[in-house]
């Protein structure tokens, strides 16, 4: 399943929407729907608990659970508040059947952490006026999280090698680790950097070639 | 299994005076006996003992009475006991007197008196107090399954009383203080999923329990009363502590107290600590307690005060000192950096638990390759069905698998999926019991695990999305389950998910004849479905119900079996008062308890929460105010 990628955050007054990648049908205002996040929801998310089925334009539909089986009669769902699917979102009470410990345990760690689903870490460039967001979690790879910076901020990375860093480039990309040092994009592996990077900088070639020595 | 409950409740009733006689008669025969040195219950005479060596001429039911005791506590096994209590009334008193371990599989079914009387030598108690289902929050709290009257009737019955062990009972630190009072002798506590305690309970027991071997506190929910209840263990001299669990206890921990306490404990054999012990800790206890067979490692992860820089612990070597480890859980706030530092232990282990460790399938596949005995696994979606994979490739000795969502929600990705059932039905033959969370799943994945492992005793999949199909297919699930009561001979446990019609409840119905017990959610069309699992499962002891179309007409065609199940739980049904009231009435020995949920919406003629058991003493007496017993 697709995750759309929020570029932008709530920043009204630079108007935004006109330019946010989203999937679905132009024209439809995402407010209509009645969702706050886009499916794969950070922590943070409050589950909308509409009872009407929402317009399936715009939103991640789960597949299976939309069709009802044509051999199943009205009655076969005991729930009050039945539907033929399970309304869109509406978490259930004691559903799925963890008990809260297990549950509370994983909340905790999402909220100390920041790991689970949804990692956005600030992201500046030198010279640029504002920063932006990333979802480190959307990213698989190193080449991917850098394709998708040079995108937003138009300009070119060049290639990482571990003797000279980015030192071809005009910029390095460098992030601050968890115990506050700025540290080069590309030095450990992929799944320990997400866990350790808390912001991310892009750096003028020529204080980035200063890191690259070291 | 008895059929026909009444006659053993007609026993029950005319059974004080006898116990009497039948205690009488077994002094006198202790005295004769002991001249011999030979007892009963496996074990030195409790109780007051001969004072002097009288010699009585034994009568002839005495002498038969004798045999039948040393015989008869030679019985372990709680089925046996039953069964030998029937066959006249010697046996019922003799087995009586030799009973030792008393389980309780449902606290209200029997009251403390008339267990105590009964069974007036017990060594061990097990208790289970709420419904399963009240874990996830189905039941309003304080309904009940209080340990308060069952601690007050044994600290007089049972002073040499050794185990307790509880399953879902509320135990305040009073309960704790009397246990810790009332029996010296007192070696083994056992809480698991209990509330209602705090740290100042623990340091009770702590203190004055001098014989303590084992406290073990499992998915309990335990205050923080700011007591440092580690550090009320007597301080100097060895302990007898082989066990001590406590990973569930959200508190920070005296870290040197109980450094000082693993290293006087030398026959510890079993050490499940909490996510407040980092890592660097957890290296200062495991080189003092190499002899560990059990290790539950906290945190696995570096804490906040530890230096940049610093040495990192041989991590290495101090798991390859445990030569010992069989078992390692834990790892609840992990940093996969540390994995590989078990790796000199994997080779031994047969348990493993990495269900708090969000590890992917890279980070798992470092470590499984190299668990072959690996005979208990339980682990979190996120190592996707790759990881599974990686299971079912090495560990050709499980038997038990659980795998656990990390993001327990209906709407999620869903990492894990008919896929890596699959792959471990392929992988893992000798599998008996499987607990699943996935969102997508396949029938032919489900049949493919009933033919591949016919050993399976516990089948529990869960589908997260409600009244979800057959991924592939889009049809329902019934095939699958079908086919796992059809070929899994030996199933006792099961709990179906996903979109079932009544079709589903008839295979149950049909080939579950060992089914003992059964859970169901969002499942089925109509009473039918009911119907044939209560007409066609003679063996179903517990079923638990939630949110299923099933009403009055179904409740109704249990009433023949519900005397031999220990409770029937249907919550969000299709249930009505008078059809509640009708059972109630048929059933005179069964506890009929309407519960009131107002988290609930509802109309005013459907009940929220039905839970009905059978009991020996009719209503309780503790009951809140949103339970109402109909009669």
């Amino acid at each position: 399943m697709e995750k759309s990628v929020n570029y932008g955050g709530h920043h009204d007054d630079l108007n935004l929407e006109a330019t946010k990648l989203r999937l679905g049908l132009p024209g439809i205002i995402s407010s209509d729907i009645g969702y706050e996040k886009q499916s794969s929801s950070a922590s943070t998310v409050v589950v909308v608990r509409n009872n009407k089925r929402a317009s399936p334009v715009g939103i991640m539909t789960q597949e299976s659970s939309s069709k009802s089986h044509s051999n199943v009669s009205d009655a076969r769902n005991g729930d009050p508040n039945s539907h033929h699917q399970p309304p869109a979102k509406a978490q259930v009470v004691g559903w799925p059947p963890i008990r809260s410990f297990r549950r509370n345990s994983f909340q905790q760690k999402k909220t100390d952490q920041g790991d689970g689903a949804g990692m956005y870490v600030k992201v500046s460039m030198d010279g640029a006026p504002y920063l932006r967001k990333v979802d480190l979690k959307v990213y698989k790879s190193y080449p991917e999280l850098l394709t998708a910076l040079e995108n937003m901020f138009k300009f070119t990375i060049g290639e990482y090698s571990e003797r000279e860093g980015y030192n071809r480039s005009e910029y390095a990309p460098t992030y601050e680790d968890k115990d506050g040092d700025w540290m080069l994009v590309g030095d450990v592996p992929w799944d320990m950097f997400i866990f350790s990077c808390k912001r991310l900088r892009i750096m003028k070639g020529s204080e980035a070639r200063g890191l690259g020595c070291l | 299994m008895r059929k026909d409950r009444t006659e053993m409740s007609e026993d029950d009733d005319r059974s004080p005076p006898l116990d009497l006689r039948g205690a009488d008669i077994a002094e006198s025969s202790n005295k004769t006996r002991n001249c011999s040195g030979v007892s009963g219950s496996g074990g030195p005479v409790p109780g007051p003992g001969p004072s002097s060596m009288e010699f009585q001429a034994p009568y002839p039911d005495q002498v038969l009475e004798n045999v039948l005791e040393n015989v008869l506590q030679f019985l372990s096994s709680r089925r046996d006991r039953n069964a030998a209590s029937l066959v006249c009334r010697s046996w019922w008193r003799v087995e009586a007197l030799t009973r030792s371990d008393l389980f309780i599989g449902n606290c209200y079914s029997v009251s403390p008196r008339r267990a105590t009387a009964r069974f007036t030598r017990v060594r061990s108690v097990s208790i289970k107090g709420r419904p399963r289902f009240a874990d996830f929050n189905l039941m309003p709290p304080d309904w009940g399954a209080h340990f308060a009257p069952w601690v007050t009737a044994m600290a007089s019955a049972y002073p040499w009383l050794e185990k307790v062990y509880l399953k879902r009972m509320s135990v305040t630190d009073d309960d704790l203080t009397l246990l810790a009072k009332s029996f010296p002798s007192f070696k083994e506590l056992v809480l698991v999923c209990c509330d209602g305690f705090g740290t100042s309970g623990l340091a009770v027991i702590a203190s004055k329990c001098r014989q303590l071997k084992v406290l073990d506190l499992i998915e309990s929910e335990v205050t923080d009363d700011e007591v440092d209840w580690i550090a009320f263990f007597p301080e100097s001299g060895a302990t007898c502590l082989e066990s001590l669990i406590f990973d569930c206890v959200e508190c920070p921990i005296n870290f040197d107290a109980l450094e000082r306490l693993v290293a006087r404990s030398p026959s510890l054999k079993k050490l499940r600590l909490n996510r407040f012990v980092s890592i660097g800790q957890l290296y200062r206890l495991m080189v003092r307690s190499p002899q560990l067979t059990h290790l539950g490692t906290g945190s696995f992860s570096a804490s906040e005060g530890m230096a940049h820089g610093e040495q990192e612990p041989d991590f290495f070597t101090a798991f390859a000192a445990c030569r010992s480890l069989v078992c390692l859980s834990g790892f609840r706030e992990i940093l996969p950096d540390y994995l590989p530092a078990i790796h000199p232990i994997c080779a031994n282990l047969t348990s493993l638990n990495f269900s708090y460790a969000n590890i992917n399938a890279d980070q798992l596949k470092l470590v499984i390759f190299h668990c072959h005995k690996l005979q208990i696994f339980w682990v979190l979606d996120s190592i996707c069905d790759e990881g599974l994979q990686a299971v079912s490739s090495t560990c050709k000795d499980l038997r038990e698998l659980r795998v656990f969502p990390f993001d327990a929600r209906e709407d999620n990705e869903g990492p894990v999926s008919d896929v890596g059932l699959q792959a471990i039905s392929e992988g893992c033959r000798k599998l008996q019991s499987i607990l699943y969370f996935c969102q997508h799943m396949t029938n032919a994945a489900v049949i493919a695990m009933s033919r591949n492992c016919p050993d399976l005793e516990v089948f529990r999949l869960c589908i997260m999305g409600r009244h979800r199909p057959d991924r592939v297919t889009g049809e329902p699930m019934d095939e699958g389950f079908g086919a796992i009561v059809m070929n899994c001979k030996k199933l006792t446990r099961l709990a179906v998910s996903g979109l079932l019609t009544d079709r589903a409840f008839s295979y149950i119905g049909k080939y579950g004849k060992l089914v003992r017990t059964l859970s169901v959610a969002f499942a089925g069309d109509s009473d039918m479905g009911l119907k044939y699992v209560l007409e066609g499962c003679p063996r179903l002891q517990k079923l638990e119900i939630r949110d299923s179309p099933f009403g009055d007409a179904a409740l109704r065609s249990g009433l023949h079996h519900y005397y031999n199940m220990r409770f029937l739980w249907m919550s969000s049904c299709r249930l009505s008062p008078q059809g509640c009231q009708e059972i109630a009435r048929a059933l005179p020995r069964l506890v009929v308890e309407v519960i009131r949920d107002d988290a609930i919406e509802h109309t005013d003629e459907t009940v929220d929460i039905l839970y009905m058991y059978r009991s020996l003493e009719g209503p309780r007496d503790d009951a809140p105010g949103f339970v109402t017993i109909l009669q």
